[in-house]
């Protein structure tokens, strides 16, 4: 059992104001539990009263428990996992929790925002303190109502239980507990005792999705709510001169059409307001299709401000840049210039990958309604508090006056961490006077997206004539920075290390896209340094487990990010779980292992070839990110990752054409789909006890090395260029 | 603007909209029915997906006039309690991610198992190849298809 001081991190959400400690009344009377329809009723009845004990939770008198969900929910299933861990230290049976997504509220809540896969590792103290905090708090209030010391109580599912044998329920105590002190330490408890933490939870919201209730910020509507969409100029490095809107005014339904600068030039914009195009011409009416169509009804006249640049530009560029040597390298240890120099033999490889749009299924939208006192901002957000600072320097309105509601997000990759479609909502609901939903169709959303950069890397290692491995040059060069990390493996296994970085500027927006760097860099590296160890003549596994017991008992270097007996793990249990080195004919067998936000993940793929085409019978995943909040969860991430990973490296591609992107919806731009899937994926952890860490992303960068090995060994060729698909479909087995 | 009588889920709603306006909108915005999702607006993705008389349509495509007197079902209107055989192996399968696309996933599968109790994988493809999980549910949405054929 751990004990922990209640103040760390110095949050005021134990601090409850007497105001929100009396009873609130809500309008209905049974509320959906969390408990699977099978178990339970699956209704709870209501509470006369809601005692707010801190603000993660409040408790009825009846003893239900409404925990709230600090984090935004796009999919990565935060919303069932953190209330599970505030459950679990509040000692709850979970079928009597609710579960409500919290609001923007930075200073109960720290940082809410879903990016790089670090709600549950950063969430985890801060849950199981409020939870413990709140067990703690009941306690001492029955312990009053007895007149007995606190010491002699326990508590199991909710129930308050002293040595003599009499019980109370929680809801029983909560008036009196509101009013407790906060306690300054509180024991955590003992993870063998977990009894929530570890089981497979279903999603809290799987009832309401299968039943098409309206969860989605594209769902919203509200009394005088007008729709607006908006139309950007067809390629980056454009904006608008000129709008003929003379017919779209007359057609049915709309209400005005006119033109926004989203973010002024005077406003200081963060990080998270990306985006290429400010200007923007809208249409607002009273429902989207009409609003579609007089869009098409626009002629507007534009111009170019900047270069307007094509595919086969960057590729050049970025090509070019790769033969640069770097002024400053990133990292350096040993000599390499000198084993390149003496080396028997070098291995060389480049590696390409492009740019990428996000294209989360709900396509972007955004509530406003802005009048003069205060704005409200409802919808799907990966940064709320940021969406929220930018909207206050826009508008010019204090942030206090400003409400941030997040939805159910469907999807998010990275793509909502840049909320300019929030900002445009405000902007035109406060231009129009009125309420408004902003809207975007398909094509808008994919046609001016923060984009996963275009990236090129070129690997080298050398090697004496007995075949050691003497030293690995990596080169990366990138549009808005370099792919490569130079501080993760191998660099810290290798005596001759340089790592090198290339930036690439462009017009085109770029960003975050789930598991940024990592997405292109495990490809690149693993697929590199299965060619090594072919080269060195040792298994791939073995070969890696080499380089990483080096990097364990005598590392180079200091800087090395990643623990080497971790990474050795999960390729030790994969290897063990797949029966690697089983052969099997015409199946071939690809392994990758990578270690990105936080966690580590090996896998082992098998494809065969149907017609020409590779299939991928099945991925064996191994994971370790120390303890497993949610099981099922935590499977259910690993293997969309592992499916988003081998789509995109297969099939997924954004180019240009003088600025113009080429794809803009889903008949020409290709998406994986269910048959393209693999056939089976099993995961496995690693159980170790080590605090949690996420699963949103790591699960995704090694798979698209996995499939490239594997097809390596089916056809002697070595898949560099992304998509594989484009020129690689055509696959005949050796 | 003309005015349409449609059945959506075993009720008759009178609608006043352009011949032209895809079910998908009527669906949405007028009749205020979200669950039905837009994803593409060129039947391409399936988040939009209904039954006309017991097909799955994707409604983005399928202008309000070549509804007729066809009996619409939404997922709000594919079972009473959230009961159907395929909405209770999606909830024990767990399948869902983020959750958009999986109104038109169900609605494609419930369709499916309707024609064909016991579809194979290559059954399974054939019918689900058309709705995209971006998420990467399709393992699970296999899987809950097969146990919603043992429902």
């Amino acid at each position: 059992m751990e004990i922990i001081k209640t103040h760390y991190n110095r949050r005021s959400f134990l601090k409850v104001s007497a105001a929100a400690g009396g009873g609130i009344m809500l309008g209905f009377n049974w509320l959906m539990s969390c408990a699977p329809a099978g178990e339970k009723a699956g209704q709870l009845a209501l509470p006369d009263e809601w005692f707010d004990i801190n603000a993660y939770l409040r408790i009825g008198n009846n003893g239900v428990v409404t925990i709230f969900s600090p984090n935004p929910e796009i999919g990565q299933n935060v919303k069932t996992a953190m209330p599970m861990i505030v459950a679990e230290e509040l000692d709850v049976d979970w079928s009597n929790v609710l579960v409500e997504q919290a609001v923007l509220n930075t200073e109960k809540f720290g940082g809410q925002i879903a990016g790089g896969s670090q709600s549950i590792r950063q969430g985890w103290k801060t849950l199981r303190i409020a939870g413990a905090t709140a067990r703690r708090m009941l306690m001492e209030a029955a312990a009053q109502k007895w007149e007995v010391p606190v010491s002699e109580l326990t508590t199991d599912k909710g129930i308050i239980k002293h040595s003599s044998g009499k019980t109370l329920g929680y809801g029983e105590v909560a008036s009196q507990a509101v009013a407790m002190a906060v306690p300054e330490e509180v024991q955590l408890k003992d993870p063998k005792d977990f009894k929530i933490i570890g089981q497979p939870i279903k999603n809290v919201d799987v009832k309401k999705v299968i039943t098409g209730k309206p969860l989605f910020g594209i769902d919203i509507k509200r009394e005088g709510m007008l729709i607006a969409m908006i139309v950007h100029a067809p390629a980056f490095g454009m904006r608008p001169t000129s709008v003929d809107d003379s017919v779209a005014r007359t057609m049915p339904g709309i209400k005005d059409v006119f033109t926004i600068t989203s973010l002024p030039d005077s406003v200081e914009p963060q990080w998270s307001d990306v985006n290429a195009f400010k200007e923007l011409v809208v249409v607002v009416g009273d429902n989207t299709w009409n609003v579609m169509q007089a869009k098409k009804a626009l002629k507007i006249e534009w111009e170019a401000t900047s270069p307007l640049v094509s595919t086969e530009d960057y590729d050049k560029a970025l090509s070019d840049l790769l033969e640069k040597k770097a002024d400053t390298p990133a990292r350096k240890d040993g000599n390499p210039d000198e084993v390149f120099k003496k080396a028997a033999k070098i291995v060389e490889r480049t590696y390409a990958a492009p740019f990428l749009p996000h294209n989360t299924m709900e396509p972007m939208n955004f509530f406003a309604h802005v009048t003069p006192e205060k704005v409200e901002l409802t919808g799907p957000i990966q940064t709320p508090a940021q969406l929220c600072k930018t909207v206050a320097a826009v508008l010019n309105m204090p942030e206090e006056n400003i409400a941030v509601n997040m939805t159910r997000q469907g999807g998010g990759f990275g793509r909502r961490l840049y909320g300019n479609f929030g900002v445009e909502a405000a902007v035109i609901s406060k231009y129009v006077n009125a309420p408004v939903k902003l809207v975007y169709t398909r094509e808008d959303d994919m046609t001016q997206g923060t984009y996963r950069p275009a990236y090129k890397v070129k690997y080298r290692a050398a090697l004496d004539k007995d075949n050691n491995l003497l030293g690995i040059t990596v080169r990366g060069a990138g549009v808005h920075g370099s792919p490569v990390f130079p501080n993760r493996f191998p660099a810290g296994a290798v005596d001759h290390y340089l790592a090198e970085n290339h930036s690439l500027d462009s017009n085109i927006s770029t960003g975050a896209w789930r598991a940024p760097r990592s997405n292109f860099m495990a490809i690149a590296e693993q697929s590199f340094l299965d060619e090594v160890a072919e080269a060195v003549g040792k298994d791939p596994i073995d070969f890696r487990l080499e380089l990483l017991d080096r990097a364990a008992t005598k590392p180079v270097g200091e800087r090395n990010d990643y623990d080497a007996a971790r990474y050795a793990g999960v390729l030790k249990l994969v290897r063990e779980k797949s029966n690697w080195g089983e052969k099997k004919d015409g199946v071939y067998r690809g392994v990758s292992a990578y270690f990105c936000h936080n966690s580590y993940v090996a896998q082992v793929l098998d494809v065969v070839v149907k017609n020409s085409k590779p299939v991928v019978q099945k991925v064996w995943c191994a994971t370790d990110c120390g303890i497993v909040v949610n099981p099922e969860g935590a499977k259910n991430q690993l293997e969309g990752g592992i499916i988003d990973g081998l789509g995109h490296t297969m099939y997924s591609e954004m180019t240009f054409k003088e600025g113009k992107p080429d794809q803009s919806n889903f008949h020409n731009y290709k998406l994986i789909r269910n048959s393209e899937a693999p056939l089976e994926i099993e995961c496995f952890f690693v159980d170790n006890g080590i605090d949690p860490t996420g699963l949103g992303e790591p699960g995704l960068p090694p798979a698209g090395a996995a499939l490239a090995n594997a097809l390596y060994a089916a056809t002697g060729k070595r898949l560099t260029t992304q998509p594989f698909a484009k020129t690689e479909l055509q696959i005949q087995a050796m | 603007m003309a005015t349409f009588k449609l059945n959506i889920n075993n009720r008759t709603h009178t609608v006043d909209v352009d011949a032209n306006t895809p079910l998908l909108w009527v669906l949405r915005d007028v009749i205020g029915l979200t669950g039905t999702k837009f994803g593409c607006g060129i039947a391409q993705c399936g988040a939009c997906t209904v039954h006309l008389n017991g097909d799955a349509v994707r409604s983005c495509v399928l202008p309000v006039s070549a509804v007729g007197d066809g009996e619409v079902i939404t997922i709000e209107g594919l079972s009473k309690n959230g009961d159907h055989p395929v909405q209770k192996a999606w909830e024990e399968v767990d399948v869902m991610q983020c959750g958009y696309c999986q109104a038109g996933q169900i609605m494609s599968a419930a369709a499916l198992l309707k024609k064909n109790p016991n579809p194979n994988d290559e059954q399974i493809f054939t019918a689900m190849n058309g709705n995209i999980c971006r998420c990467g549910t399709y393992t699970r949405i296999r899987e809950a298809i097969k146990k919603a054929a043992t429902l």
